[in-house]
């Protein structure tokens, strides 16, 4: 194509459109699976320094017990669950259900409920067995 | 600058590729998949956060559940990542070089450091560990 690209019409949408709840969870999905991205990445150097042997893992395990490698894992642990979350309810979507205005902003608010309340059960089960 | 294109030319390779439905389903396969395994995932990750070195390799060769379960979780997830970030590459990177590289960029990685991290738990689990 060596056109150079032409102005196309678009319809007007975030510009016009009220922020409202499902358009707003659905952007953060995207949001926190591109979190996710580097959340796989982590995943991988825990492969990683795991086969390389005891010191390149205490290096690991220093490196996210840290007070930012905290931070970093707790907003992966939310992420995780958002993206789950949010996930699901785009799969019910893709399925053809669920687009009544009330099912759908439910569903958004349990989406958030949801990835709250497993992420601090998660944080305050990892205190309890002394993974922090 | 006037185009010595055909209409036909222009049209062509614009409209439906045929091949979108494929990637679309896949996305959503592993998302499917991904439900199980990333419960899993974060049971395991509280277990191993609280071990060491030793303990992590005792949990990765005490049976064949754990490394065949994290095995999946890496290629299932990598899978997604990259179906994921594919569509974000393409929904906002208009400019075909940038997009083509971004493309090229984020398969590339997801590749790699996938194969790197199922040969660093099967070295694991295959009793490879020093």
């Amino acid at each position: 194509m060596t056109d150079a690209p032409r102005e196309r019409p678009l319809s007007p949408h975030t510009t016009i459109w009220r922020w409202h709840l499902t358009m707003a969870t659905s952007i953060l999905h995207r949001a926190s699976g591109c979190a996710l991205y580097g959340g796989g990445l982590i995943l991988a150097i825990w492969a990683m320094t795991l086969a390389a042997g005891p010191e390149a893992y205490g290096t690991f395990k220093a490196v996210m017990g840290s007070f930012p490698g905290k931070i970093v894992m707790f907003a992966l642990t939310l992420a995780t669950f958002y993206h789950l979350a949010k996930g699901i309810q785009h799969l019910i979507w893709d399925a053809g259900h669920g687009y009544n205005l009330k099912t759908a902003t439910m569903g958004a608010i349990a989406t958030i409920a949801f990835a709250i309340a497993a992420t601090l059960a998660v944080w305050i089960i990892a205190a309890m067995t002394g993974a922090l | 600058m006037a185009s010595y294109r055909t209409p036909l030319g222009r049209a062509r390779g614009l409209g439906a590729a045929k091949h979108g439905v494929g990637s679309w389903i896949a996305e959503r396969v592993t998302a499917v998949a991904l439900v199980p395994l990333v419960l899993w995932a974060v049971f395991s990750g509280l277990r191993l956060a609280a071990t060491d070195y030793y303990g992590a390799v005792a949990w990765l060769t005490s049976s064949m559940v754990n490394p065949v379960l994290m095995g999946l979780f890496v290629i299932v997830g990598f899978l997604h990542m990259h179906a994921g970030l594919r569509v974000v590459i393409e929904d906002y990177i208009t400019k075909t070089s940038s997009r083509a590289v971004l493309l090229l960029l984020n398969l590339f990685v997801c590749a790699l450091v996938g194969a790197l991290a199922v040969f660093s738990i099967l070295k694991v689990a295959l009793g490879g560990a020093y």
